[in-house]
């Protein structure tokens, strides 16, 4: 198929319908809403379940529903509505059903603003919800890879019968840029062993989240962790860029990975030995190529639209072996090419030692710019 | 010797499991549960049923139906069999909620599901308690009622009135079945079963949301005998919730069963 100008929501919500999702359950809200548009102009015309639900809480709890029937089925959502998912998202991740999670992140906390915002980190990396379990995390930069990773998501979901989250943020979900669609997918008519849909000529199937005895809990959530570890053995997914012996590697994921980029590419143009290490999947995060790459490079600069959320796994990863630095923008701003550069000018020149946390003194430096006083 | 001519008239419901129950002596739990069981069966529906079990007493219920069941999250029972009756809309899919699930923290849920006309059934256990935490003080619990959350007696100054939730859902456009019985002696359990097998053939017939709601004891944290107990949903709980129909669309009322 060729290449057509799309908006990134929409293409998302065509993303999955060509993946093959049967149902989706969602509540509008900014930065995310077309995807809930085209969702309702397209599922209903193709016989498939579209509803838009009295919130995001009964959403999440009917994609939960028809998780538990073995078919495909998403809803995607912005930061305050992802939050009041959570309750449902864990309820899933303790029955072990497959759903697909897309946010498009927006600033806050609270109400916040509806700028695009990379501020649910650990909301989304680190479960988010209630209890132990460990949500599949893709963090795309582009439409057109949100495109290809929508499509992934599903299978790794039904794979490991895990939640899989989509983050974007309301940059990617607002702006149109050129992508291609993949062709519409068959749906699938297996029917999983485990999948509610009327005891017939078997034992009945009961779904549920509750293991009342704590050892039968503990069981559970063993089995959660050891499929999580096959997930970081096998899922692992990241991009390099200009990594022809960099003394300096930025770190940074989804459209502040994708800004540091083209900072990369002008601070290599001035000689600047520097490369970007963009994590694809932030769970499972990149940590064995971090490892490696710390015997390689001099210094580090991790780059975020929040306060540094994703600095602290990058951190532990490093054990101090090499110097962190931090560049952030908060609140819903997007930094520019331009600013990411000047910190890789600044880093390059900086031979100090990084003592305590590297956020205080880009704390200092971000408040003087701000005022000007630079 | 005369050879005995044996009938067998009464037996255990194919879709009720052979198991024990944990609900507590004299409760009505069981009595609603067998209920739905023997419906199931009558109508030969249990190998196309999903039940949907909600938090509170009821919470084991996938224990004791012989059928494909699932566990809501508190309150979210109509939005979980929404997501499921939307993708497998041939099969015949039931939750079975408490007062505190239903008509509190899932009041949003059950009133939407109904609003969108959801061809679901929908059991309410109303025993005007939150039985599983230890009688507490429900949406449904009578003005004066002494719980441990309301240990003076429900003040409607403070606490507020019971909700009402048949006449509530009776409203609603999307409904095409509403209707309040009790299970407080054999008469009004016989008029229940009646109820729940009508609430099922609107779901069979695609003739939009369908509720009963039973009145049901609580000797437990009513701390009652069963007998005070049933004699206490006769004499406080039917003044308050009269029983009857609240909604019976057209469709149904010529309905013979």
């Amino acid at each position: 198929m060729a290449k057509e100008l799309l908006k990134g929501n929409e293409a998302f919500a065509e993303a999955a319908i060509r993946a093959g999702v049967e149902a989706f359950f969602g509540y509008p809200i900014t930065p995310s809403t077309e995807f809930l548009e085209h969702m309702a102009r397209r599922m209903p015309k193709l016989g498939r379940a579209f509803v838009q639900a009295e919130s995001e809480v009964a959403a999440i709890n009917m994609v939960y529903g028809a998780a538990c029937t073995g078919k495909r089925v998403m809803t995607a959502s912005s930061s305050p509505g992802v939050s009041l998912m959570m309750e449902g998202i864990s309820y899933i991740a303790g029955t072990e059903v497959p759903a697909v999670i897309v946010n498009v992140m927006r600033g806050g906390p609270g109400l916040g603003n509806i700028a695009p915002s990379q501020g649910d980190y650990y909301q989304m990396i680190k479960g988010g919800g209630h209890g132990d379990y460990f949500p599949i995390v893709l963090a795309p930069a582009t439409v057109q890879e949100a495109v290809d990773y929508i499509s992934l998501a599903f299978d790794l979901a039904e794979k490991y019968l895990s939640i899989v989250h989509v983050v974007v943020d309301g940059n990617m979900g607002q702006m149109m840029e050129p992508a291609e669609l993949p062709p519409m997918r068959e749906i699938s008519d297996e029917i999983p062993e485990w999948a509610v849909r009327g005891a017939k000529d078997r034992d009945p199937n009961i779904l549920t989240s509750i293991y009342i005895d704590p050892e039968d809990e503990e069981i559970t959530n063993l089995r959660l962790l050891r499929r999580w570890k096959e997930v970081e053995k096998n899922e692992v997914r990241f991009q390099e860029y200009q990594m022809d012996d960099p003394e300096i590697l930025v770190i940074g994921f989804g459209t502040a990975g994708r800004v540091a980029s083209s900072a990369v590419r002008d601070a290599r143009a001035e000689g600047i030995p520097v490369g970007l290490l963009r994590p694809i999947t932030l769970a499972p995060f990149p940590e064995g190529r971090l490892e490696a790459l710390c015997d390689q490079v001099q210094r580090i600069l991790v780059v975020e639209m929040n306060s540094g959320m994703m600095l602290d796994d990058v951190q532990k990863i490093v054990k101090g072996k090499v110097p962190v630095e931090f560049y952030g923008r908060l609140g819903g701003v997007t930094p520019l090419p331009d600013e990411i550069l000047d910190e890789i000018r600044r880093v390059s020149e900086n031979e100090e030692e990084i003592s305590g946390d590297p956020r205080n003194e880009w704390m200092d430096r971000l408040e003087k710019m701000r005022t000007g006083d630079q | 010797m005369v050879e005995a001519k044996t009938e067998v008239i009464y037996q255990r419901p194919e879709s009720f499991t052979d198991v024990h129950t944990h609900y507590c002596p004299g409760c009505t739990h069981g009595v609603a549960h067998r209920l739905v069981a023997e419906v199931i069966d009558e109508m030969g529906l249990r190998e196309k049923t999903i039940g949907v079990a909600p938090v509170g007493c009821s919470v084991f219920a996938y224990n004791y139906f012989e059928m494909d069941f699932v566990e809501a999250a508190h309150g979210r029972a109509p939005a979980m069999a929404t997501g499921i009756k939307r993708v497998l809309p041939d099969n015949t899919v039931f939750t079975y909620q408490g007062d505190g699930d239903l008509a509190s923290i899932g009041i949003a849920e059950i009133m939407h599901a109904a609003g969108r006309g959801e061809n679901l059934t929908v059991i309410f256990i109303n025993n005007a308690i939150y039985g599983m935490t230890g009688g507490q003080m429900a949406p449904t619990t009578l003005p004066g009622m002494k719980t441990t959350s309301s240990p003076y007696g429900r003040d409607v100054e403070l606490a507020g009135y019971p909700l009402k939730m048949a006449e509530l859902l009776a409203q609603m456009e999307g409904s095409g079945y509403i209707v309040r019985r009790s299970l407080h002696d054999a008469s009004n359990i016989r008029k229940a079963k009646k109820a729940i097998r009508l609430a099922f053939e609107a779901q069979e017939r695609g003739l939009g949301f369908s509720m009963v709601e039973l009145l049901s004891s609580c000797p437990t944290n009513w701390s009652m005998s069963p007998q005070e107990a049933l004699a206490f949903v006769e004499e406080k709980m039917l003044p308050v919730y009269p029983l009857g129909d609240y909604k019976v669309t057209p469709a149904l009322q010529e309905l013979r069963v």
